[in-house]
């Protein structure tokens, strides 16, 4: 329902236009109140689990590796493809499974390395370089 | 004569070494994808998605096709030795798959499942070549009413034929579909909820979403598991089939390769249904309903069977229609787009080539598979014995590296992250993902026909029931939301599918 309130509240700039003519707003906002109808059967008729009843064991370790991917996200294209996943193969394996360093850095040059070669090299994928040409 | 002729036209393409070695290519990373936990076939078509730019249409989505249901195959070998369903269509086979390893018959398991996976595959193949023409044909009278009552028909049936609830379902397809409205309007040209990102001009794209929905939340649910798990290796020789065990699979390969294709044209997960219908089908045939769950090679032959004929018919509506039956022939469709070839009813005249090579690859891709899965089923099972600690930084750097190939675009990767949480949330809470993917995909089709609709009618949504192919379909729309609307459970006991 929350979805919905803010999808009807950015769709007010859209013109909805007529039943004749419908606008660039006139699905959005139907849809906003499709999804406001179903959130209130959804919250009427339950049918899940409740969210204080769940357990969120794995929440933590998911938070870190969305962390990571997000530090990837900022400077894949700053660092360069190779640099970024070494960092970031090398932040999985050694800040969140603390494995043996030699074996996190030989699997972080191992993967950035190697999928460059197969990707950008043998299958001419488009992938960036940073300033060192890395 | 037209279909042989236009099938021997189809030979000469798969059959050329290219479009060969990529088919064997796609059917060697799909059985992959089907056994590792966190990548489903899905995702995996979904990031080497990239990789095809630089293919030929035709070889491209023999590449991906191959990927689709060898991952079909790859599943039922880590549900049958390790009671892990690589992908949601494996998880019925887990249930006598796993009895039988534990009974030291995991080699007939595995092969049955490869021989059912084969005939049902190979069978549904036939019923495409000769369904898809007519259905093209009938589909070139479709108007924009009878479009929207399709693709409506489409989403309402996904939500009825899924695990959820339907109101739960329906909403995400919502969401999806709203997904879809961002971008440019293509009508008017105004730019929807972009906020001056330049990138969502365009909108948002599907790889970001299917695989951040699919991988990344997948991922994300799996966390914590680091030790490898136990695994036979079931010998060459021991993977030979009994008379009996052949005898009491050919009425379970017969009846899952049907209900697989029948399913498998139905707009759905069906790969997903048809295993699930497949095993409560053969369940209550049986006359000893008792030996199932105990290691009963009927509920291995059934399901296996019928999750291939399905993941094939999937293919006849995204072909013939141009509308994709699900997520995974969505994401076939982007594909099909992204090099420039656009799937409808048209398709069969305007490239034949493309068309009968892609069926005729499918044979040959079957055929591969069964070829190459028995033989090496110990080579690929020894993958899974890498912990799962290694295999999900790789599984992200190829998430990452998939996403951002698309389109060269960062904002690409952070749609992923934000789907990828998202996704974890939601199916902490039940929710289903996969109409998300098939509403985004489906928006701007539904929202063009809506809207030339109403235009055609002045207005009038009356123009929806009369005439008469978009009212049939609306009618039957309206009766799974009623049927919905009865108390939890009492349609199952209708159709006599409960339990």
């Amino acid at each position: 329902m929350a979805v919905a309130a803010i999808i009807a509240w950015e769709t007010r700039v859209l013109p909805i236009g007529s039943l004749a003519r419908p606008g660039p707003g006139y699905l959005p906002l139907a849809l906003a109140a499709i999804m406001a109808g179903l959130g209130l059967a959804i919250a009427w008729r339950g049918g899940g689990p409740r969210v204080a009843d769940l357990t969120w064991s794995e929440a933590s370790h998911a938070i870190k590796l969305l962390g990571g991917c997000a530090g990837a996200a900022l400077t894949i294209e700053w660092l360069g493809y190779r640099l970024t996943m070494f960092l970031l193969v090398l932040f999985f394996l050694g800040a969140i499974e603390r494995r043996r360093p030699f074996a996190a850095v030989a699997t972080a040059l191992g993967l950035s390395l190697g999928s460059f070669w197969l990707f950008a090299d043998l299958l001419r994928v488009a992938l960036p370089r940073g300033p060192w040409g890395f | 004569m037209d279909t042989l002729n236009n099938l021997a036209l189809g030979f000469s393409v798969a059959l050329s070494p290219e479009v060969f070695l990529f088919a064997v290519i796609g059917c060697v990373i799909g059985t992959l994808v089907g056994m590792l936990p966190g990548v489903g076939p899905l995702a995996g078509i979904s990031l080497l998605l990239p990789a095809t730019f630089g293919l030929s249409p035709t070889t491209a989505i023999v590449l991906l096709a191959g990927i689709y249901y060898g991952a079909m195959y790859g599943g039922s070998t880590t549900s049958i030795l390790m009671r892990i369903p690589g992908e949601a269509a494996s998880v019925m086979t887990c249930i006598d798959g796993y009895a039988m390893t534990q009974q030291g018959r995991a080699g007939p398991a595995l092969a049955i499942a490869a021989i059912g996976s084969f005939i049902g595959g190979t069978v549904s193949i036939v019923a495409l070549m000769l369904l898809a023409p007519p259905l093209a044909s009938l589909a070139l009278r479709f108007g924009p009413p009878e479009y929207f009552a399709l693709l409506t028909l489409g989403l309402l049936m996904l939500a009825f034929l899924s695990g959820g609830t339907m109101a739960k379902t329906l909403a995400m397809a919502a969401f999806g579909l709203f997904l879809g409205t961002i971008g440019i309007d293509l009508m008017s040209g105004f730019l929807r909820f972009q906020y001056g990102i330049v990138a969502l001009g365009d909108g948002i794209g599907l790889v970001p979403v299917a695989v951040g929905l699919f991988g990344v939340s997948e991922i994300l649910m799996t966390m914590g598991q680091g030790s490898a798990p136990a695994v036979q290796k079931p010998r060459l020789r021991e993977l030979i089939p009994t008379r009996l065990d052949i005898r009491q699979s050919v009425g379970p390969i017969g009846r899952g390769t049907v209900l697989g294709f029948l399913i498998g044209i139905v707009p759905g997960s069906a790969h997903i249904i048809s295993s699930f219908l497949s095993y409560a089908l053969e369940r209550r045939l049986a006359r000893q309903p008792e030996r199932f769950g105990h290691g009963a090679i009927e509920g291995v032959a059934g399901p296996e069977t019928a999750n291939n004929a399905a993941a094939c018919g999937a293919f006849v509506p995204m072909l013939a229609l141009g509308v994709p039956s699900g997520p995974i022939p969505a994401v076939m469709l982007a594909a099909l787009m992204v090099h420039g070839v656009a799937p409808g009813p048209l398709l069969m005249e305007q490239q034949p080539a493309l068309f009968w090579g892609f069926v005729a690859s499918m044979y040959v891709g079957n055929a591969v598979l069964l070829l190459l899965n028995l033989p090496l089923v110990g080579l690929f099972v020894s993958l899974l014995r890498i912990p799962y600690a290694y295999l999900y930084p790789a599984i992200l750097v190829f998430c990452i590296l998939g996403v951002y190939a698309v389109s060269e675009s960062v904002v690409d990767v952070w749609i992923m992250i934000a789907m990828g949480g998202l996704g974890y949330v939601l199916r902490k809470l039940d929710f289903e993902v996969a109409p998300v993917v098939l509403g985004l995909v489906l928006s701007p089709m539904i929202e063009t026909a809506l809207r030339q609709s109403l235009a055609m009618s002045s207005g009038s949504y009356l123009i929806l029931v009369n005439r008469p192919i978009a009212a049939a379909m609306l009618v039957l729309a309206a009766t799974l939301l009623i049927v919905c609307l009865l108390p939890r459970g009492s349609w199952r006991r209708m159709l006599g599918i409960e339990g």
